[in-house]
């Protein structure tokens, strides 16, 4: 079971397809990187330039989260098959945690 | 390894449930400690009803009640009611999925040893100073003034059986999600594996809460921190929300499994499919997720103003319209159908309107204005016994019944069964029923007596009477587990005749590689399926023979249990002072974390049987199964 190993004999166009599949996993890889260095600037320029608090907060919490979804979908492999119910996991989780925070600063404690 | 047919001294049975990793044995575990704390649980209920007997009784101090009260929740839900479902869990999932194990059967044994533990130290407190007596949700204000060590023993009991219920919550959700048969896709699975799957995953999300709370308080009391005092800017509302925020869906995590379990018996004893499968499989998900929006409704009477009370009430009414849906497949699966009625079938028929019962006045308690007039009285206690007992109990003694033959290999015996039910069944009605209106007439609950003058001393003597008819019902159950495993008479693969999915295809017990071959599920109801167009082995198969792979038993589990348990007792005693409790308590630790580098270090590749060994054991299977149909005939037609 578990521990059987199998060699793995591809052909030239299955082989072809992976290579083609892993370059364009590697594009969106550094795409999203470059995005994510961007992103970073962007919070920098924000604390730098000395908006208002309650413009800052807001936008570096927004950029985090952007963060996390890049992150998740293009470094841990969330973007690939089979990965459905773990995403499904996660959202309802998410889902969970933000309407309990949610309710509790606005209905129960405002 | 075809080894499991010798006979084997006591010492070393011992030794092999104590090191075992498979799942039917740990699900035995479960239901023997779990059935045991049940036990524990009763004497203490039994205890409560003898002191409400009559007005004005002395049978136990208030302070004795208090822990009385709190130990026989806190026991019920955590130590028996939960680890019994885990049994079940256990022992039938992986085979209606077809698997041969868990996805972690090291991580299995060691959830079921945590529980253990954990269990063990909480109720270790009635030797060493005194148990809990702030009631099953501990509310901060009270635990926080307690003395003496008993909210020590429940925070810190209840952190280390909690690791144990979240370790196996996570093992079968990998082990659902990644170990079904070829086949088996997810709406084919059976009603029981759903529930186990959708309870794993609010045990997943809930039990994070409780552990937060816990670790809160454990600070508060041990360690001089104020979260929850009020007199040193804490709040004492937080823990209320941390509980039941944990506490709601806890209630569905006892539930699901229960409704999974009478699932099974409607669609076997009324010999149909489930009607509204898939109705059956969404109701169970949105409870599950509705589950988690409803937790303030315990909170009406706090003060949390109007509209989070309004919206609270709603959420909750919601909830009653995935489990009407299920009332209403279940009442239509009976319809029409060939019943039997065999003791599992009693239970779930009895069910259904004691629960319904239940739900009613579930609905009544939503409205928050009526609400504030429930509150704290025995119309809540009422309530919740008619869900939790008239629902989860009746389950787990329906599944006692229904399992036991695929778990030992022999049958309990009906006519004693039946008689559990009817005293168990009517003595449940007779002590609950009547606590609506001793709710309703003002008696407030968690007291430890009522005055001659109150009106209440009718109602509250035949509460105690029907008490005590519940409990010879428990104790002719007992009985009947002794008679039957004296007499020993062997079943084969199917002993009701008419089991629908996987478990019922392999003999009772199954080898302990469960399943020789994968099987191939070709659609809803597996085992039925085949029955139907003849197939005599009750299988097709997804593989041909061939070796296969088996975790080996371990004894690390018990161990890094064992360091939890004794580091427990050094951070309770550290409070007081005592030198020798510090290095208890680094002690322990080190123990669990010793135990866990010992594992992470030395590999442990298992073994493997071989396709002889399984050759020759089918043989032994087949021999045996011949010798049974020739002599007497087993199960029940």
């Amino acid at each position: 079971m578990a521990h059987d190993t199998h060699d793995i004999h591809r052909s030239r166009a299955e082989f072809e397809f992976i290579k083609r599949k892993r370059a364009t996993e590697m594009r969106g890889q550094l795409t999203s990187f470059a995005m994510m260095i961007f992103l970073t600037l962007i919070a920098f320029t924000v604390v730098a330039a000395d908006f208002s608090n309650y413009l800052i907060v807001p936008i570096i919490l927004l950029l985090a989260a952007i963060q996390v979804v890049l992150q998740l979908y293009n470094f841990m492999h969330m973007s690939n098959k089979g990965h459905g119910m773990m995403a499904f996991f996660m959202f309802s989780g998410i889902f969970v945690a933000f309407t309990i925070v949610l309710t509790m600063v606005t209905i129960v404690w405002w | 390894m075809s080894s499991n047919s010798q006979k084997k001294g006591f010492g070393a049975t011992i030794w092999d449930y104590m090191t075992t990793v498979d799942h039917k044995k740990i699900a035995i575990l479960y239901l023997i400690s779990g059935g045991f704390f049940f036990l524990v649980g009763g004497v203490e209920a039994m205890m409560i009803r003898i002191q409400l007997m009559k007005a004005g009784n002395d049978f136990l101090s208030a302070g004795t009640y208090n822990e009385v009260l709190t130990m026989h929740g806190t026991t019920m839900i955590f130590l028996a009611a939960m680890p019994i479902l885990l049994a079940f869990m256990n022992a039938v999932s992986p085979l209606q999925i077809g698997a041969r194990d868990v996805a972690f059967p090291f991580l299995n044994s060691l959830g079921f040893w945590l529980f253990f533990f954990g269990g063990v130290f909480l109720n270790l407190s009635w030797f060493l100073g005194g148990a809990p007596d702030a009631g099953w949700t501990n509310y901060a204000s009270l635990a926080l003034a307690s003395e003496g060590h008993g909210i020590d023993f429940y925070s810190l009991g209840l952190t280390i059986s909690g690791f144990g219920t979240l370790i196996a919550g996570i093992n079968f959700l990998v082990t659902i999600i990644n170990m079904r048969a070829p086949g088996m896709t997810y709406m084919r699975m059976p009603l029981f594996t759903w529930t186990t799957f959708v309870a794993s995953a609010l045990i997943l999300l809930a039990f994070p809460p409780l552990t937060v709370g816990i670790f809160f308080m454990v600070f508060d009391r041990l360690f001089g921190a104020n979260f929850f005092d009020v007199t040193m800017g804490g709040n004492t509302i937080i823990w209320e929300h941390f509980f039941w925020i944990f506490g709601h869906p806890e209630v569905y995590i006892l539930i699901l499994p229960a409704f999974g379990i009478f699932s099974e018996i409607f669609a076997i004893f009324s010999r149909k499919r489930l009607f509204g499968y898939t109705a059956l499989v969404f109701a169970t998900i949105l409870i599950g997720f509705y589950g988690f929006m409803v937790w303030a409704h315990h909170m009406f009477t706090v003060g949390l103003g109007p509209t989070a009370n309004a919206v609270f009430a709603l959420a909750t009414m919601i909830i009653a319209v995935p489990t009407g849906i299920k009332i209403f497949n279940w009442l239509l699966t009976i319809w029409g159908g060939n019943i039997s009625f065999t003791v599992p079938m009693i239970y779930a028929v009895a069910f259904i309107p004691s629960f319904v019962a239940g739900g009613v006045t579930g609905v009544m308690q939503a409205i928050a204005p009526l609400d504030y007039q429930l509150h704290d009285s025995y119309f809540i206690v009422a309530h919740f016994h008619y869900v939790i007992v008239g629902g989860v109990v009746l389950a787990i003694l329906a599944g006692t019944h229904l399992y036991w033959p695929k778990m030992f290999g022999t049958m309990l015996s009906e006519k004693l069964g039946k008689w559990t039910f009817w005293f168990f069944f009517i003595g449940f009605h007779l002590t609950f029923f009547i606590q609506h209106f001793l709710g309703l007439m003002g008696m407030p609950r968690r007291v430890y007596t009522f005055g001659a003058d109150q009106g209440w001393d009718l109602f509250n003597a035949i509460s105690s009477a029907g008490a005590l008819l519940m409990a010879i019902g428990v104790i002719i159950l007992l009985v009947n587990v002794v008679m039957t495993v004296v007499k020993g008479e062997r079943v084969g693969n199917d002993p009701w005749g008419d089991g629908r999915t996987l478990e019922w295809a392999i003999p009772s017990p199954p080898p302990f590689y469960n399943f020789a071959q994968t099987p191939l599920v070709r659609g809803l109801d597996p085992y039925w399926i085949e029955k139907m167009e003849g197939n005599k082995e009750g299988m097709v198969y997804a593989e041909p023979l061939g070796d296969i792979h088996m975790p080996n038993g371990s004894f690390i589990p018990f161990v890094i249990s064992l360091g939890m348990f004794i580091a427990a007792f050094g951070a309770m005693y550290h409070m007081d002072g005592h030198v020798w409790a510090l290095p208890v308590l680094i002690g322990g630790l080190a123990i669990t974390f010793g135990s866990m580098l010992v594992r992470s270090l030395k590999d442990d590749l298992g073994f493997h049987i071989s396709k002889e060994e399984l050759i020759a054991d089918n043989e032994r299977i087949q021999r045996e199964a011949r010798a049974l149909e020739g002599g007497k005939k087993g199960g029940l037609k």
